[in-house]
């Protein structure tokens, strides 16, 4: 049995004592706000010249003109907060030196490391939660499919998590907290943007790149899609990365 | 309670200590002396879990750390060397924090059990305030409520009065004492009044080995018997014993060596060093001095060491 409630309530705790949380969250609802917005706009406008222009409309639909950008950003403003939420996890106890007495808690390394993981999770679903606000908006003004809704709020959480597990993991491997934030950060760009190259590797190794790609995988479900592979990527992902952290944790150099 | 076989811990090439091992009895409270990098925070860490051992065997309660960590870590209370707290946490969440950690879920019970802590530690008074903003004192108090949190039958303390002011020593060295009884105590420290106050028996500990075990009292009679010092001398033996013998301190000198060269092995009295006046006869009796020199880290001067620290200190 995971006994990770005790240290999952003081990380809450912490995120909420400094003003990481807060932050992080508002600049998420901001930005997504903002993106939601010239989204709508700019699928406003298009409807607007689709009802002059009869030709167009075959083009046009809810979900790839609204829905699938909408998930398309979120995922994007989810890279560019996730690293600041995890930066601290392991790095500033680390750092502090309060691992001693953590590691001498009669807890397991994985209650320990899930209790980190849950928090960050909770602290990025607030917000993720939030933008249904918008969800609501655009049902009151028009009829939305539930389907891909649905696929999209699946593929921003297995994203999600996945993008917390290597954050974990990279503080993990350092004391540095800016240091810990930027390399999640570059990483996890990289593996976004990974895909781009196999366009002019072989097709062998360009369809690997494809594969590893983040963002890939959630095309799909941005587009109302739930593939299994895809759902599986995400698992598998988060599912090593945390192994590697707790291979990092246990080892006799990051203690000694 | 504690059984300790053969613990080597090493990092990476460095040896910080090396085949030691000791027991120690319920109830006991245990002495830690010895001199900075000596390797006592090494062996608390073995001790609490923290890191595995290179080698050698530990257990506590009977359990195995390697084999059975959490069995280990339920008992034992440890306030490591310059502890550090979560700074931005108030002092009674952190212990209700600890509390839980340490496996007291029922609400009342945790509630009760933190109060006890702080009442025992005298911070009741700062139990509203951030860890943070505490003064050294107060932190190593709230350190020591966290160790004593889920009443362990274990206390590992790494130098806990280091860093305090005299008043604040004395306090903490009061509540250890009455932490005894029940509980076994390991205390670690470099200054040997601390140990012949609170302690029913001392390991010396230099350079990552043992050096001696024993109750403070009897190792204070050893150590104020005698100084030794050894002496390379060329010349007459009868002539250079008797030479030696007669100078002021001097206890005993036994000739440890044949050849042309002997060494003598002089015993003298600890309270005046002579090694000027042994000289000063050599040297008028036209006797030849080869080396001069007390004995290499033999136990009193490890305590010599110690002492001298602990008069800096005051
Ligand atoms: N993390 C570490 N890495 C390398 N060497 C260390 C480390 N910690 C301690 N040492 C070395 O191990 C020896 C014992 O240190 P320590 O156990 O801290 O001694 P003490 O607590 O008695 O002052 C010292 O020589 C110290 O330099
Ligand atoms: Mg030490």
């Amino acid at each position: 049995m995971l006994n990770s409630a005790p240290i999952f309530k003081k990380e809450i705790g912490s995120y909420f004592l400094s003003p990481i949380a807060y932050v992080v969250i508002t600049m998420f609802l901001i930005l997504s706000g903002y993106f939601f917005y010239s989204t709508v706009a700019y699928y406003s406008l298009i409807s607007l010249q689709a009802m002059q222009n009869p030709y167009m409309v075959s083009g046009l639909n809810l979900t790839e003109g609204l829905i699938s950008p909408f998930f398309a950003n979120i995922g994007i403003i989810a890279m560019l907060i996730i690293p600041m939420l995890t930066m601290r996890l392991f790095a500033e106890e680390k750092k502090s030196g309060t691992v001693e007495l953590l590691f001498t808690y009669p807890l397991r390394d994985l209650d320990i490391l899930m209790g980190k993981f849950f928090a960050a999770s909770v602290v990025y679903l607030v917000p993720i939660a939030v933008t249904l606000i918008y969800v609501f908006f655009i049902r009151s003004l028009t009829e939305l499919p539930f389907g891909p809704v649905l696929a999209g709020y699946l593929g921003l959480i297995l994203m999600g998590e996945a993008f917390i597990a290597l954050g974990i993991f990279i503080s993990s491997t350092t004391e540095n907290q800016i240091i810990a934030a930027i390399i999640t950060f570059g990483l996890l760009l990289l593996l976004w943007v990974i895909g781009w190259a196999a366009n002019f590797t072989g097709p062998l190794f360009g369809k690997i790149l494809n594969e590893l790609s983040l963002v890939r995988h959630f095309e799909s479900f941005s587009k109302g899609v739930i593939d299994i592979k895809d759902v599986v990527f995400y698992l598998l992902f988060t599912f090593y990365c945390l192994f590697l952290t707790c291979r990092v944790i246990e080892s006799k150099r990051w203690r000694g | 309670m504690i059984e300790i076989q053969n613990l080597t811990k090493r990092y990476g090439h460095i040896k910080a200590v090396e085949n030691i091992s000791f027991t120690v009895q319920k109830g006991e409270i245990l002495g830690f002396l010895g001199p900075n990098g000596a390797g006592k925070t090494t062996t608390m860490r073995v001790l609490t879990g923290y890191f595995p051992p290179t080698d050698g065997k530990v257990k506590v309660a009977g359990y195995d750390i390697t084999e059975k960590p959490l069995e280990v870590k339920k008992r034992i209370g440890y306030l490591p060397e310059n502890v550090a707290l979560y700074k931005d946490m108030r002092v009674i969440d952190y212990l209700k924090f600890v509390g839980r950690v340490k496996g007291i879920k029922k609400s009342p019970k945790l509630k009760q059990q933190v109060s006890n802590v702080i009442e025992l530690c005298g911070i009741g008074d700062m139990q509203k305030r951030i860890i943070g903003k505490l003064s050294k004192g107060y932190r190593q108090r709230v350190g020591l409520a966290q160790a004593l949190l889920g009443d362990p039958e274990v206390l590992i303390l790494d130098e806990p009065t280091v860093g305090l002011d005299p008043k604040q020593i004395v306090e903490i060295r009061k509540l250890i004492k009455e932490l005894g009884g029940e509980r076994t105590i390991i205390l670690s420290t470099h200054i040997l009044p601390e140990v012949q106050m609170i302690c029913e028996r001392v390991i010396i500990i230099n350079d990552g080995k043992i050096a001696a075990i024993d109750t403070p009292d009897n190792l204070n009679r050893q150590l104020s018997k005698q100084l030794v010092v050894l002496m390379e001398i060329e010349g007459d033996p009868q002539k250079i014993v008797s030479t030696l013998e007669n100078v002021d301190g001097v206890i005993e000198v036994k000739q440890k060596r044949k050849g042309k060269v002997k060494q003598y092995e002089v015993i003298t009295r600890p309270e005046k060093d002579i090694r000027r006046d042994l000289a000063q006869a050599v040297f008028e009796n036209q006797l030849g001095l080869y080396e001069l020199k007390t004995v290499e880290m033999s136990l009193e001067e490890i305590f010599l060491k110690l002492v001298t620290q602990e008069e800096h200190h005051a």
